[in-house]
């Protein structure tokens, strides 16, 4: 792994691509990480695009800029794939994961162009057989710890489990059925290209 | 006593409502306002979960936030509040009833523009409008430092040579809302480096009766003002024992301002608050390629450390000093206009531009700051010579 990753979220307000941003610096932060997560705001409001941050890295983190060509993108809603220039500045031998229900033929031609690697994963899925709800970030979250190898999927999963332990000691079937969420989401991402 | 580090990671939001934890001061009257508004939310989490016991006075208005928080300190109780932009511009009237009442008030302030356009990003302009409310002003790069220069705040504040509030200002956004890696300090080091507050004069001491903030007549006025303005002056020397003090228990170094490969530097640039992170990477970017740049980060802005800053800066050849605020004056920006003064009573005889950025959360990358250096290493040369001052990153 290189010394700096960096990783755009691109999802629609209400979607939890932020929340998903943060959760990755989180779990990248208890693997021993340098990380930065943080949220780009506009107009905010429920289903507007919004976008969001990571940068992991080995060593400290100073820079507080946006990131303009960034290792990995993730989609959060395909729908975005029409109005919003996701590949922008994606480094050709980074990767692009993207949550649909469609096919690898139907979304490959919206990519303007985008030589490297393109990952699907459809987390309406992961989420109805896990979660019985519709959380795209959780699923998210995994595949984007799978295609982008900031960490190991066992120490992910491992870390994960300890801290949804925390956050949902009172709420036992929460964390079963994310633990699962997640789980599912690492077999369940397809290299389309 | 030394503090053992504690590694976490939080925002810069929750690093100042965890120094409010260690705290526990005695009120919070806030309301909320973009992108303050997590302070006082996490606060009154930890009062509902009876981690610390201050009261917190939910108000119908900035203006209500600040007059309880005065009226509270008045009393004799640590007071403090959180506010953002517009909502410190709605406090305006009781900010400088606060300073002038020598009332030892400590204030969060997440920076974000005034209006307009209506914007939520980070700008200077909101604190730099108060710079002349009589406040000591002290700004923080990252979640790091909003922590540890809130920690120091009350005991600046609550001096007996300053009795002036202070407000702890950071980045919105940028650091308020930014999750990264932080060392916090243990709780009891920092509860007996806070200490206890006990006022020698309160309106509440029953055996002394005293008014705050009553008429004064012309003939005593001005010796009031002198007396707060020689205050200010007081506050460079605590804010520097404060610092070490702090220094000695958790490791951490702070000054007036920091001073980043600047000593041999040719060129360098002059910023407050987050973009001096990316100005760093941006310095060692230069000195790889031989480029003697540095940067000198403002922490204190009131008490304004002129001299002091003119005299790191004397060698240099250029000077950029940013400001992320506009003063609509034809003069450039805060910062700018103090700085430059400075410069010239020490004879700094460097090139110098005052350089607009960042205005309403504009993005600033390294290769921004790049640009800045080679306007300097431009002015030096003679190869360019600004007739107004530059906005970075401006489009056409």
């Amino acid at each position: 792994m290189s010394q700096l990753t960096e990783i755009r979220w691109h999802g629609r307000g209400g979607q939890g691509a932020k929340t998903a941003a943060l959760l990755l610096a989180d779990v990248a932060f208890q693997s021993g990480k340098f990380v930065q997560g943080f949220p780009e705001y506009g107009p905010e409001r429920m289903g507007a695009p919004i976008t969001a941050y990571d940068r992991i890295s080995d060593t400290e983190i100073r820079v507080h800029s946006n990131i303009y060509e960034p290792d990995f993108v993730a989609v959060v809603d395909d729908t975005l794939l029409h109005t919003v220039d996701v590949t922008a500045g994606l480094k050709k031998e980074g990767a692009i994961l993207i949550n649909t229900e469609k096919s690898a033929d139907e979304i490959l031609p919206l990519l303007n162009g985008y030589e490297g690697k393109v990952f699907l994963i459809n987390a309406y899925h992961v989420c109805m057989e896990t979660l019985g709800k519709y959380f795209p970030n959780t699923p998210m979250l995994a595949a984007m710890v799978k295609v982008s190898k900031v960490m190991d999927t066992d120490v992910f999963l491992k870390e994960m489990e300890t801290s949804l332990q925390h956050k949902f000691a009172r709420k036992p079937e929460v964390l079963e059925g994310n633990m699962k969420a997640l789980k599912l989401a690492l077999g369940e991402v397809v290299q389309c290209r | 006593m030394k503090s053992k580090a504690i590694k976490t990671r939080m925002s810069g939001n929750e690093a100042v409502a965890h120094a409010i934890k260690q705290i526990n001061p005695d009120v919070m009257p806030a309301f909320p306002i973009t992108p303050s508004t997590e302070i006082p939310q996490f606060v009154a989490s930890m009062i509902a979960n009876g981690e610390i016991d201050t009261e917190f006075i939910p108000v119908e208005s900035e203006h209500s936030a600040m007059s309880a928080t005065m009226g509270a300190s008045a009393a004799g109780a640590r007071a403090i509040t959180a506010t953002s932009s517009c909502g410190l511009a709605l406090m305006w009237e009781m900010l400088y009833v606060t300073a002038s009442s020598r009332l030892p008030v400590v204030m969060a302030l997440v920076n974000r523009g005034l209006t307009g356009p209506l914007n939520i990003n980070a700008e200077h302009s909101d604190s730099m409008g108060a710079r002349d409310a009589g406040w000591i002003q002290i700004y923080s790069e990252n979640n790091q430092e909003a922590y540890d220069n809130f920690l120091q705040a009350h005991r600046i504040a609550e001096h007996k040579d300053v009795h002036l509030p202070v407000m702890i200002c950071q980045d919105g956004f940028i650091t308020s809302h930014a999750v990264q890696n932080i060392t916090l300090w243990e709780d009891e080091p920092i509860k007996e480096f806070v200490g206890e507050y006990n006022p020698e004069h309160y309106l509440l001491k029953e055996d002394e009766a005293m008014a705050v903030g009553p008429y004064a007549v012309s003939n005593y006025c001005m010796e009031e003002k002198k007396a707060h303005a020689q205050a200010m002056i007081n506050a460079k020397k605590v804010i520097l024992e404060v610092a070490k003090e702090f220094e000695e228990i958790t490791g951490q170094k702070y000054g007036f301002f920091e001073e980043y490969k600047l000593e041999d530097a040719d060129f360098a640039v002059v910023a407050i608050g987050s973009v001096c992170g990316t100005a760093k990477d941006a310095v060692d970017k230069l000195r790889e390629q031989g480029i003697k740049a540095g940067l000198l980060k403002v922490r204190v802005f009131r008490p304004f450390p002129g001299e002091e800053m003119a005299k790191a800066l004397k060698n240099c050849k250029a000077i950029a000093i940013m400001d992320r605020c506009e003063s609509y004056s034809a003069n450039g920006g805060p910062l700018g206009a103090e700085l430059m003064a400075a410069l010239f009573r020490e004879k700094v005889t460097a090139e110098a531009v005052n350089v607009m950025y960042g205005l309403s959360g504009r993005d600033v990358r390294v290769e921004d700051v790049e640009e800045v250096f080679d306007w300097l290493t431009k002015m030096a040369k003679g190869e360019l010579k600004f007739t107004e001052y530059p906005y970075l990153g401006l489009r056409d």
